[in-house]
């Protein structure tokens, strides 16, 4: 069998800047902010007030039967994976047995089950819904996506907390790559903004507590960050095969070129400072993708605003790249979508494939004072212009637990 | 209390319109919940949970099953209500 590529031919999705891959793009670019302050009462028992909401609310995008059914992560899924597949020429042709399903979330229904455990309490054990289990699952997200797209190739739920998306999206090229499947609708959903799960974030520290300037909370690299903003949403790829592709005449935006994957071995949630498994992840992907450092001209960071977190990650880039990472441009759009934990890596995937379309790394916002300890070449305020001609690119992503996750990409 | 066959029909069409989203003028007596109304076993449970609590009688679990169509159920929930 001859090497089997992996192209990407579809793009969807719903983030806190926009409902759709046009309007978030557009509002990337434009440096904006999609951190508000939450309406909801219970954001004064909390230390954060604030939060990434999605742009567009899912009422407005789907039927409300079908939303009643659905836990907000699988809403989420349904809705970036119907724009991605659209995108994609709905290629409903294809025999069902070569498509797959591989959407990743890093905590699952957690407002559904919160909700109903509330329910529970307040009207008994009849009153819970009987949809509660398909809600809550964490594979409910592909599950729902899998069945409306009739996929028999395998669905699929990696969970790795953080570095779920980009997982998923490396889980699903591994399926095109051996041969178990033509088209993959691969990414990341979460649905996590509830105040329990932000009252644990801000028991670990980890959370911005900036409630006078919400759209500031979110400043990667900038020396005053405080920790990360939650955020929701989802993206969604379509994986497809290259010879598949170019046999249905499909729009191809770029290919998969490899991944590297590898933890840590070093704590439950804090970075490895010495960023040993970082540099061995992208090591992994340029190797396995046939790139050198000298072809990344482009890297969009896990980068959350943490203190510590994005340190150890500049100082992993530096360290792995070298000398070459003076041409990569470093872009960590966290600052405007916040963090949405298993969806993160996917949407910044989708980024990234936007980005080698149009030669443009988005900005960084929120760095008032670069944090003198980051020695990567950060992308500030304003779009930068990539090189023609053959250029990569590549998506980091790590996860409580110690997970580290590179995905690489290059343009054709 | 007793209710009216009329009142209950009216009731379940509201609660299937909300519950499986099938428009209530659809929602006829002789009408069977799963090959007529393509309600399916999850959101029938909804159906059942929600008229208990709407006309305030049970239905027990062993009954559901024999209500094929609307108007079992509104006989079932007008007898039991008698």
């Amino acid at each position: 069998m001859s090497q089997r590529r992996v192209v990407v031919t579809g793009l969807g999705v719903t983030t806190p800047i926009g409902g759709d891959v046009a309007t978030t793009w557009k509002a990337l670019l434009a440096g904006q902010s999609g951190v508000r302050l939450l309406t909801e009462d219970w954001r004064e028992l909390l230390p954060v007030h604030f939060a990434a909401r999605v742009a567009t609310e899912p009422a407005d995008q789907m039927e409300r039967v079908e939303m009643r059914r659905l836990d907000r992560s699988e809403q989420f899924a349904l809705i970036a994976s119907r724009e991605a597949w659209k995108d994609a020429g709905s290629p409903d042709d294809i025999d069902k047995e070569r498509l797959g399903v591989v959407i990743a979330s890093g905590i699952g229904g957690v407002i559904t089950l919160l909700d109903q455990f509330d329910i529970f309490k307040e009207k008994g054990a009849r009153a819970v819904s009987p949809h509660t289990v398909p809600m809550l699952m964490p594979n409910g997200p592909a599950a729902n996506v899998g069945l409306e797209l009739q996929a028999k190739a395998g669905v699929h739920t990696p969970v790795s907390a953080c570095a779920s998306g980009a997982e998923a999206i490396g889980y699903a090229y591994e399926m095109i790559k051996s041969n178990r499947a033509d088209i993959i609708v691969a990414g990341g959903v979460e649905a996590a903004i509830h105040q329990l799960p932000m009252a644990a974030f801000g028991q670990m520290k980890a959370l911005s507590t900036r409630n006078e300037n919400p759209a500031a909370a979110s400043r990667p690299y900038d020396i005053d960050r405080d920790g990360f903003v939650l955020g929701e949403g989802g993206g969604v790829l379509i994986l497809e095969e290259y010879e598949c592709a170019k046999a249905r005449g499909a729009k191809i935006y770029c290919e998969i070129a490899g991944q590297g994957l590898t933890s840590d071995g070093y704590h439950i949630a804090a970075p490895d400072p010495d960023g040993g498994g970082v540099q061995r992840a992208i090591k992994f992907a340029l190797a396995n993708s046939g790139l050198s450092t000298k072809d990344i001209v482009h890297l969009n960071a896990h980068a959350t605003s943490t203190p510590a977190g994005d340190v150890a990650e500049a100082n992993a880039l530096r360290k792995a790249l070298g000398a070459d990472a003076d041409h990569v441009a470093v872009s960590a759009t966290k600052s405007m979508t916040g963090h949405l934990l298993g969806g993160a890596g996917a949407i910044e995937s989708v980024f990234i494939v936007k980005a080698l379309q149009e030669r443009l790394a988005p900005p960084t916002i929120n760095i008032e004072n670069l944090d003198p300890a980051v020695t990567v070449d950060v992308v500030r305020d304003t779009p930068r212009a990539l090189p023609a001609g053959d250029i990569a690119a590549l998506n980091d992503s790590f996860g409580f637990g110690g997970h580290n996750v590179v995905l690489a990409f290059k343009s054709l | 209390m007793a209710l009216s066959q009329a009142d209950v029909l009216a009731g379940i069409k509201e609660i299937v319109e909300e519950v499986a989203g099938i428009p209530a003028a659809s929602i006829e007596l002789n009408k069977s919940f799963t090959d007529d109304l393509e309600v399916d076993s999850l959101s029938m449970v909804e159906v059942v949970v929600a008229c208990e609590e709407r006309f305030g009688v049970k239905i027990p679990d062993e009954k559901v099953t024999e209500l094929a169509t609307v108007g079992d159920a509104v006989n079932f929930i007008v007898n039991a209500a008698a």
